[in-house]
């Protein structure tokens, strides 16, 4: 059993008891950032990559990675996923959580999954790359992440031998990750520039100076609520230190925009500010049936309320929270059964309205 | 507002594509959104880039290009379908198309020098190894190394990589 080899064996089950250490709502500029995430790609020598291996192969890499695991101090307590054990729904919960991709979950044979408690780790085996490693923190907090992540990857680096040149670094399967094999990414909440619509020559300016921006939900994409991910393209010719560096210089720069079309938005129209905000919170704790766009975007006006003092009383921890539980899965877990679409819109008021409901005194 | 790729769900994931500073705006539904999401990531720049690679070395339509045929001397890639699909079988790839890979990387990241971290196994095999007779590429070529492979080829029933890697550490002893 996979499950053990990493220590501690936990149930899927309990991941719903919390949410991820890096939703907690804290952290430099918070306000305007949610998160931030370093990943790196790692393949060990001595297999093939795993778009190129059979069962074989997949599975002897997750055993070699397992064993590893279990020498590391570092990632003691955590616990190691076969995607195989694990059912689609579950694996659906993982996904939504970000603690692995799509891809991970649609094609589970001799992948598997590691994560750390409190979930600032996660580790995909056999995705694109034998490895997979990421780290999440709260607010703007790139080199925090890179810290954690350097480590583990030192520790695992000297208990299995990557594939790497001195001249081109990491080998990865796809020559964009060559190299560093880091990608550094932001998490932006940017309302104001979206209202002013000022966003587009934001985002034009980003992908001139090679960063990438995506939605909160799923890659490549530009997803609702008025959240951005912006992250490094390059992995050639910088340090990991440099990239970061690199993309702290521009969040700064897309920091100060946000602020200033926010302070604009104040200016020229307080009341309809204000309103948009009031409405959005009305809606959103007495709401019977929601749509998880529509959810998203009154979120977005509620954390925007909070961040400028619009709002008071209301639990950032629990706003961010309400991100991962309004999804699908989450909702089926807590619920215990499957929901059809209704169901899931039914459900996903309730949850709404009670975490806000309860993290809220007045009104 | 319904989905411009299949028409049919609602729309909810809203995509701006920045091409050469012209903006073009994609409402999808979550589904093709996310097999657009995994095209892109695929085309995104790489598949121009691939394209722009033409194989100069390789007459075309010639029994003799059968023969040569460029193809990774380890996982057995074929270089036509590294073009095609832009992933590497194996680390061995990118010193079978090192030629290619040379002028590709330096288009994708701008720099085809290599400025990060070293892994510590790596660093460790470099204070082994004598000062003078080139290192070695690939970190693979410690005894104790290749023999814990061999050992996990072994056990894995690969006999294939195992032969390849017994012949490696006859090599080397
Ligand atoms: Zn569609
Ligand atoms: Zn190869």
């Amino acid at each position: 059993m996979l499950g053990n080899i990493a220590g501690l064996y936990m149930r899927i089950e309990e991941l719903l008891n919390h949410t991820g250490e890096w939703l907690r709502g804290t952290g430099p500029s918070a306000h305007i950032v949610m998160s931030s995430r370093v990943r790196l790609a790692r393949n060990l020598e001595a297999w093939t990559f795993p778009g190129k291996s059979g069962k074989k192969d997949l599975e002897a890499v997750l055993k070699a990675f397992g064993e590893a695991v279990n020498r590391i101090s570092a990632l003691k307590g955590s616990t190691l996923f076969q995607m195989t054990e694990i059912d689609q729904v579950d694996r659906q919960l993982l996904v939504e959580r970000h603690l692995m991709s799509h891809e991970h979950a649609s094609n589970p044979e001799g992948k598997g999954l590691l994560v750390t408690a409190e979930e600032v780790v996660s580790i995909m085996v056999n995705e694109e790359d034998h490895l997979r490693i990421q780290v999440m923190r709260s607010g703007l907090n790139l080199s925090e992440a890179w810290n954690i992540i350097n480590t583990i990857d030192d520790a695992l680096s000297r208990e299995l031998n990557f594939a790497f040149m001195p001249s081109w670094g990491y080998l990865t399967a796809c020559p964009t990750n060559t190299g560093t094999a880091m990608r550094g990414s932001v998490m932006m909440h940017l309302p104001a520039l979206v209202m002013t619509k000022q966003i587009n020559k934001v985002l034009a300016a980003i992908s001139k100076l090679s960063f990438a921006s995506r939605g909160f939900y799923g890659e490549g994409t530009q997803a609702s609520g008025n959240f951005y991910q912006i992250s490094n393209q390059v992995s050639l010719g910088h340090s990991e230190l440099d990239i970061i560096q690199n993309i702290n210089g521009l969040i700064r720069q897309v920091i100060e925009q946000e602020e200033q079309a926010r302070q604009a938005l104040l200016l020229q129209n307080k009341p309809m500010l204000e309103d948009k905000v009031c409405r959005s919170f009305g809606l959103l704790k007495t709401a019977r049936i929601i749509s998880s766009q529509e959810a998203i975007e009154l979120f977005s006006m509620v954390r925007l309320g909070l961040d400028m003092g619009i709002l008071q009383h209301v639990d950032h921890k629990a706003l961010n929270e309400l991100f991962i539980m309004i999804q699908p899965a989450h909702l089926q877990k807590i619920e215990g059964k499957k929901l059809n679409a209704f169901e899931r819109d039914t459900k996903r008021a309730a949850v709404i309205r009670q975490k806000l409901g309860r993290s809220t005194n007045i009104d | 507002m319904t989905c411009d790729i299949c028409g049919k769900k609602k729309a909810t994931v809203h995509l701006t594509e920045i091409v050469d500073e012209q903006m073009s705006e994609m409402h999808l539904c979550e589904e093709c959104a996310r097999q657009k999401s995994s095209q892109m990531e695929q085309q995104f720049g790489l598949a121009d880039l691939l394209a722009g690679l033409s194989d100069t070395s390789k007459p075309a339509n010639s029994k003799e290009s059968d023969k040569n045929v460029l193809k990774c001397s380890r996982c057995g890639l074929v270089y036509e379908d590294f073009r095609k699909f832009g992933r590497l079988g194996c680390g061995e790839c990118y010193l079978s198309f090192k030629e290619h890979l040379t002028g590709l990387l330096r288009k994708i990241h701008g720099s085809n020098k290599y400025l990060g971290k070293t892994p510590s196994r790596h660093l460790e095999n470099q204070a082994l190894a004598p000062a003078e007779g080139a290192p070695a590429l690939l970190s693979s070529d410690d005894l104790s190394d290749l023999k814990r492979q061999l050992q996990s080829a072994i056990a894995a029933e690969d006999f294939e990589k195992a032969a390849i890697l017994r012949d490696k550490i006859r090599n080397l002893e």
